[in-house]
């Protein structure tokens, strides 16, 4: 049953929507009415990127196999497909000639730790205080930590990095204004290292954290402030369980459900999001990579970055959903 | 005029509408600037600000302030661009979605989904690559609103197919109307107000793509927008170089635009129907 279900039209789904992606991918190039390769050469040139001429035939031979100009449209888009399962999204032009998946896997951790962290502890934060806010929704702090949401939630994240950066790195100084680690320390796993990392991705860990804890901290305000009406916090309360037994216990696992759904749905809006936050705080994450592959016209570098990107996310939206039935007692297909 | 006069009762629509007219005059004060927005080195370069300079100059040597008026403008229409256009596309795809069912709505809704799902910023970042060229306020506008109405299209969808299941549905179509003129003059009405919410939100979304496609340096930069102000802040180094006015402008314009739209909506929102709220925060 849990099969046939639920497992089964899911994957079908993952597995269209990457399709779906990826052809984009390969064809947004295609609808253009010039051809890329002239015009991403003649891009390199207008910027002054000066190329070895065996590094110049190298990449208009590399630009015609991945925007997949020879053969058929059809024998290029399979081809196309055959690189991606090799793991080979081609070499990056501006740091000619890494292939552009070793960048993207050395970016990686940076920006991977950064999102796991603020996602997942603010997804915790939001929901803890919002339940408790929920449930002593005419207690002044409350009212106070509502009034906070209602300030910083619309706000992008990066709009709101530059405000804390403007606060807390320029003012009051107490964080450095950009880069991961102090300059030249090379990465190890030295109490230094990590120290200066910790401090130097502070804001703009602070930057996603908030606004997606604000974001958790309304929904699930709103969802507690109606599950309180029900009976069952009603029975608890008159047969005399603990307040805080009865808001974490039964009030907010209640309540959790929709926020599984919620934080898989919005995944995507938060890695947008964080990869612009990186470039603000010139943090050397995915974001940054991605910023230095447009500054240098690098489209082989933006195009392994969004392929790379639409695999991440989607396989982290499908963990979600298929994670979704373990939390919820009702739905029991095994 | 009643129902204006009932929302300004609430006090973030009252907040909410006062900042924005203030904003909107702020831009319409571009009509009157003395300076050129598309020169540069008109002003002495990087002034604090003073009476002359109100808001200091930048370092391409234009007057903060009479760029921001521009920048306001400029994004206001980029915003209003998609957030109509994207309109359109969300009502055609919600409501045949929705009133056509079946294979119409299992096909529309997996493209929604789709771009739901999909990082849909970095595919915008290569289109817009692609078209650097030809981008200016109304094909970035354009752009963002063939991007923009997945979410949209969902909740009207939703909304249409209970309204279906309205039995003035059965009378309407018993009695011989068609489709077309059952869907304008009747479901019409209905979704206004659901249109109306989803286009703030839709702008507020606009804006924000803009500054993110003019950070990363994708847009016109001799153009002022709010996003194009932030990306000279940043390639100049203004917060490290200690230009503060620089960066302070566009930042205080964008965090009180983004606030009022948001509370706009809210409050729109909440007044037409107090549950829509729960939805609508969902939405993420």
């Amino acid at each position: 049953m849990f099969l046939k279900r639920y497992l089964i039209p899911r994957l079908i789904q993952y597995v269209l929507v990457i399709v779906l992606g990826i052809t984009a991918v390969f064809f947004i190039p295609r609808l253009l009415p010039n051809d890329p390769v002239l015009r991403t050469i003649a891009e390199m040139r207008a910027r002054g990127a000066y190329l070895e001429p065996g590094a110049m035939d190298k990449i208009i031979s590399d630009l015609q196999q991945m925007y997949g100009l020879e053969g058929s449209l059809w024998e290029q888009y399979l081809a196309f497909w055959g690189r991606l399962f090799r793991g080979d999204l081609g070499v990056s032009f501006f740091q000619f000639p890494t292939p552009v998946i070793d960048l993207i896997m050395t970016a990686l951790p940076w920006t991977a730790g950064l999102l796991l962290t603020t996602t997942i502890l603010g997804w915790v934060i939001g929901n803890l205080v919002g339940g408790f806010a929920g449930y002593y929704s005419n207690k002044q702090w409350s009212r106070v930590l509502d009034a906070i949401a209602m300030v910083v939630r619309p706000l992008p994240y990066y709009i709101f990095a530059f405000a804390l950066l403007l606060i807390f790195a320029y003012y009051l100084r107490w964080f450095p204004i950009s880069g991961g680690a102090r300059l030249g320390m090379r990465p190890s796993w030295s109490w230094p290292f990590i120290q200066s990392v910790l401090w130097h991705s502070f804001l703009p860990a602070m930057s996603i954290l908030v606004l997606s804890a604000a974001v958790w901290f309304q929904t699930m305000k709103l969802v507690v402030q109606n599950v309180n009406a029900e009976s069952f916090v009603t029975y608890a309360k008159l047969s005399g369980v603990k307040e805080g037994r009865i808001v974490s216990r039964y009030v907010i696992r209640n309540a959790l459900l929709p926020q599984i759904t919620g934080l898989g749905l919005s995944l995507g809006l938060i890695f947008s999001g964080a990869l612009i936050t990186e470039i603000v705080y010139s943090y050397p994450g995915l974001g940054t990579l991605l910023y230095n592959a447009i500054i240098n016209g690098d489209y082989n570098l933006i195009m392994g970055i969004t392929v790379f990107s639409i695999l991440a996310i989607t396989t982290s939206v499908l963990i979600v959903d298929l994670i979704y039935p373990l939390f919820d007692p009702r739905i029991r297909y095994m | 005029m009643k129902l204006f006069r009932d929302l300004l009762r609430d006090y973030r629509f009252a907040f909410a509408f006062g900042v924005l007219c203030i904003l909107v005059a702020f831009a319409l004060l571009s009509f009157f600037s003395p300076y050129d927005p598309s020169r540069w080195g008109q002003v002495p370069r990087d002034l604090r600000p003073s009476a002359q300079h109100w808001l200091g100059t930048d370092s391409n040597g234009q007057d903060i302030f009479w760029t921001a008026t521009f920048a306001v403008r400029n994004s206001l229409i980029i915003a209003v661009i998609a957030g109509v256009v994207s309109r359109i596309i969300a009502v055609i795809v919600g409501m045949v979605a929705g009133y056509k069912g079946g294979t119409w709505d299992r096909v529309l809704m997996f493209f929604s989904d789709s771009l739901l799902v999909i990082p849909l910023f970095l595919i915008i970042v290569m289109m817009a690559m692609l078209i650097r060229a030809s981008l200016n306020l109304v094909t970035l506008g354009l752009l963002l609103a063939f991007f923009g109405w997945a979410w949209d299209a969902r909740l009207i969808r939703s909304q249409i197919l209970s309204l279906r299941e309205r039995e003035f549905t059965q009378t309407a179509i018993l009695s011989g109307t068609g489709t077309f003129k059952l869907v304008m003059n009747e479901y019409m009405p209905y979704t206004t107000p659901l249109i109306f919410s989803t286009l703030i939100n839709n702008m507020a979304w606009a804006i924000g793509l803009e500054i993110t496609l003019a950070i990363l340096g994708l847009l016109d930069l001799a153009t002022p927008t709010l996003g194009t102000m932030l990306y000279w802040a940043i390639n100049y180094q203004a917060i490290l170089l200690g230009r503060w006015w620089w960066v302070m402008t566009p930042i205080t314009l964008s965090v009180a635009l983004f606030i009022a739209l948001y509370w706009l909506s809210v409050s729109i929102s909440e007044y037409l129907d107090p549950r829509t709220r729960v939805q609508r925060v969902g939405a993420g």
